[in-house]
């Protein structure tokens, strides 16, 4: 029984399948499924009104999905996997779908929320018309914190409570309500009254918050003052713009943009789609092509060299250590690869550190340039990722050694090889063929070695008139500081196309990857 | 160890016994001085480290390994300061480490228990599926995650933008596909006798998973916890850009801001923190050195 076959599982399915549990364990599910379905389609209901389609997309299907694994009986082998499944589908597919998305729009800074979110926040824009009802105000703040005023007309004398977003609730409808004797509340329930000395910090923390809806809502306009706000725009679908109340001004959409004709706008904007613009802008426009090509060929310098020193050092002392009669074996090895032990955001720092020019024991001895000269900033990096790196290699290739047949050795002796041929032609091609595979790997990591890049200097130094390129980024570092890291606003769009790019790539070694080692074939065979 | 070949250890063609020895010794000798000068190589920045946190003039200039009056210093200026709310960022990090690696550890396991287990009609191309989806890490895909946590902290503000809780979602989505099928294969060498037998006398899958086979994969579990920590303890780009509050930051970001372009002033201070910061990885290194090693070389190098 120790080997089973294929044919021997699929007679046992049906009564394998066959599994369910008491009564309580079938509510405990039901109950569990409600909740999370309920929970999955509501969010998606929820972004769908937001105009966030894919997204919703992916909110329904994974909701179907579940619902269909749980109920069905055929499918009890999908009800262990799809807990996990769903992470998967949400944070690691739907983000790579959502980045194509993202690379054919203007997603940017100002341009980040969705048409619909737009909209809705710029109606929820108020403001003070003149002549406008002056109210009399209270400051109060609510039991989370909030800020809340009570507002009475002098006009009418009515009194009300007034809540960000909130309908005013008239002073008869709240319980609990206490009045002092100047007419003013001293007790309402969820909220603390303060202290009149308050009041000029309040209007300085609450410029422009509406206390109330569009519809009946009013500013602290002064330390007494509070006036009525009326929302200023208003969508007009046939025009595609937002027309501002009182003067009647259309902002049209331009581009995810409403634009006035005097080139005022309106904001949040939205992204919309813009082709290949980004494809075109990274190929043509001179501030990026000339940046991103030498970025382009130093990612692919900086992951082969990185590759090679480590594998080097690393095989050497595998070599070195790989000795039955070495005494202290085991605890030399561990002081090898300790190194590896210690996370990169502390080490390369600390490697920072020792080169200092200023202060740093290396640095203050032989100052080349590691953080000026683009050269020198580079061999840096190679040599730091070189302490970093080697000790994964070590481990690795010490292991590999291991699998080699002894008897080839013997044989080979037997034939007259001297150590070195011995090495040449027998250790390191088994060498490469057993850890082939890791070394793409070691290479496809290194493409995207964020960290060292960033914690070496910040992908500096600044390349003249790259914008924020530097001689050591690399593309995933541009990436970053294009979507992130830029003074003159964030460019989402144009770093997702940059992200498709190195997609391209390193899928591409991976893939190879995959079938230089049968990986894929081998789901097929394996049990 | 025993049976480890010998590779350029010299000739053995046939020489007296006495030549033999002295060869042999003196092919341990530099062997042994190479390990000496590398693990000199290896160590120094982390003795330096060490020892710059225990000087109180946080210099880095001393020659000195020992510090001449070394204190505690540092360590105190550290976790006293208040703009840089260091406890809190190693409390963030242990808190989203141990949260995603827990969660990492159960999800993987029912699901590897399943493809070890179960035979079902898609289970070749889930399983193919969760090994594609290696092909695009989601550090690339950053830009989207940034913008989703985003969308999502609109409804669900604990999964927004600049929460630990929208971080540990993200690494989960990064984390099962590979690990489930790393879990599968260690699934796979647990004989199907166990459960076969367990099933006959009654047991329901579930039982049989979590009496039979779980006590037995243990040590993988332990594994598979330890590597999603270390992963999700030193991950610097994805908490980067989803974290903009010091007071959310985890330990990787903070530790790096902290220090900044101000090395001259803070140099002693960052050495204090960078020794607290890796103990957590030290001591669970420690801990599966052995089978991180044997894991590595075994799981990962086709023979």
């Amino acid at each position: 029984m120790a080997v089973q076959t294929a044919g021997e599982t699929g007679g046992r399915k049906a009564s394998r399948f066959s599994e369910e549990g008491s009564t309580l364990g079938l509510i405990l599910k039901y109950a569990f499924l409600a909740i999370v379905v309920g929970f999955l389609t509501f969010s998606g209901w929820q972004l769908l009104q937001d105009g966030s389609y894919p997204f919703a997309a992916t909110f329904f299907i994974t909701a179907l999905f579940i619902t269909l694994v749980y109920v069905r009986r055929t499918t009890v082998p999908l009800r262990w996997i799809a807990p996990g499944l769903i992470f998967l589908i949400l944070f690691q597919l739907y983000p790579v779908v959502f980045t194509v998305y993202t690379a054919f729009t203007n997603y940017s800074t100002g341009r980040n929320v969705e048409k619909a979110v737009a909209i809705r926040s710029i109606e929820n824009q108020t403001y003070v018309p003149e002549g406008a009802p002056t109210f009399n105000w209270t400051p109060l703040q609510a039991d989370d914190g909030t800020a809340a005023i009570w507002v009475i007309n002098p006009a009418t004398n009515e009194a009300f409570l007034a809540v960000p977003d909130q309908e005013w609730v008239p002073a008869s409808d709240i319980e609990g309500l206490v009045l002092g004797a100047d007419g003013l509340p001293t007790t309402i329930p969820g909220y603390t009254v303060q202290a009149n000395n308050q009041r000029f910090l309040f209007v300085s923390a609450n410029q422009g918050i509406t206390f109330g809806t569009e519809e009946q809502g009013a500013q602290v306009t002064s330390s007494t003052e509070a006036k009525e706000t009326r929302q200023k725009y208003v969508y007009d679908e046939a025009q595609d713009a937002v027309i501002d109340v009182a003067t009647g001004t259309p902002y049209v959409n331009q581009e995810g943009i409403f634009t006035s004709a005097e080139g005022q706008i309106v904001t949040p904007g939205f992204p919309v789609n813009v082709g290949m613009e980004n494809f075109t802008k990274i190929l043509t426009d001179p501030a990026f092509r000339g940046p991103f090509f030498q970025i382009f060929i130093w990612t692919f310098v900086w992951a082969f060299l990185s590759v090679l020193e480590t594998f080097i050092l690393g095989m050497f002392l595998a070599l070195t250590m790989n000795s039955p009669n070495l005494p202290m074996q085991r605890f030399l090895r561990v002081l090898l690869i300790l190194p590896y032990a210690i996370p990169p955001f502390i080490t390369v720092k600390v490697w920072v550190g020792l080169l200092n020019p200023v202060l740093g024991i290396i640095g203050t001895q032989w100052n080349p340039g590691w953080f000026t000269s683009p050269f020198w900033a580079k061999i840096g990096i190679l040599m730091v990722n070189l302490w970093l790196g080697y000790p994964y290699m070590f481990l690795i290739i010490l292991g590999a050694l291991q699998s080699i047949p002894q008897d080839m050795y013997e044989a080979a002796k037997v034939d007259g090889a001297g150590p070195l041929y011995q090495f040449r032609r027998l250790t390191l091609p088994l060498l490469l063929v057993s850890i082939g595979p890791l070394l793409i790997g070691s290479f496809a990591f290194n493409f995207n070695n964020f960290a060292i890049i960033d914690l070496y200097n910040q992908g500096g130094p600044p390349m003249p008139g790259g914008g924020v390129a530097g001689f050591t980024d690399i593309l995933i570092s541009y990436t970053y500081k294009i979507a992130f890291g830029g003074t003159r606003g964030n460019d989402y769009g144009l770093a997702a196309a940059i992200s498709i790019i190195i997609f391209i790539i390193v899928g591409a070694v991976t893939v190879f990857n995959f079938r230089y080692t049968g990986q894929l074939e081998e789901v097929s065979e394996n049990v | 160890m025993s049976s480890t070949p010998v590779i350029p250890s010299g000739s053995s063609r046939k020489s007296s016994g006495i030549t033999m020895k002295s060869r042999r010794r003196l092919d341990t000798t530099w062997r042994l001085l190479v390990a000496l000068l590398f693990i000199i190589y290896a160590l120094f920045p982390i003795v330096f480290v060490i020892s710059t946190s225990l000087n109180p003039s946080g210099s880095l200039q001393t020659t000195r390994i020992f510090p001449a009056n070394p204190s505690l210093a540092n360590y105190q200026k550290l976790l006293t300061s208040q703009q840089n709310p260091f406890l809190r960022w190693m409390l963030n990090s242990l808190i989203v480490s141990t949260t995603t690696a827990i969660i990492t550890v159960a999800l993987c396991a029912v699901a590897a228990y399943s493809f070890s287990r179960f035979r079902f009609r898609s289970r070749k191309r889930l399983l193919q599926g969760l090994l594609l989806s290696q092909v695009f890490p989601n550090v690339l895909a950053m830009v989207a995650l940034y913008l989703i946590l985003q969308q999502i902290g609109r409804y669900y503000p604990m999964f927004g933008l600049n929460t630990l809780g929208g971080l540990v979602l993200i690494y989960l989505g990064g984390a099962i596909g590979f690990n489930t099928w790393l879990m599968k294969g260690f699934f796979d060498t647990v004989p199907r006798d166990l459960d076969e037998s367990a099933m006959l006398d009654g047991a329901s899958s579930w039982q049989t998973f979590w009496t039979i086979i779980l006590p037995l994969v243990r040590p993988v579990l332990a594994v598979i916890f330890m590597l999603s920590f270390i992963g999700t303890y030193g991950d610097y780009l994805l908490a980067k850009v989803m974290l903009s509050n010091t007071e959310k930051y985890t330990v990787a970001v903070g530790l790096s801001l902290f220090i900044g372009q101000q090395f001259g002033q803070r140099w002693g201070e960052f050495a204090a923190g960078a020794v607290v910061a890796a103990i957590p990885t030290l001591i669970l290194f420690y801990i599966s050195q052995s089978q991180l090693q044997g894991g590595l070389t075994s799981g990962s190098v086709k023979g």
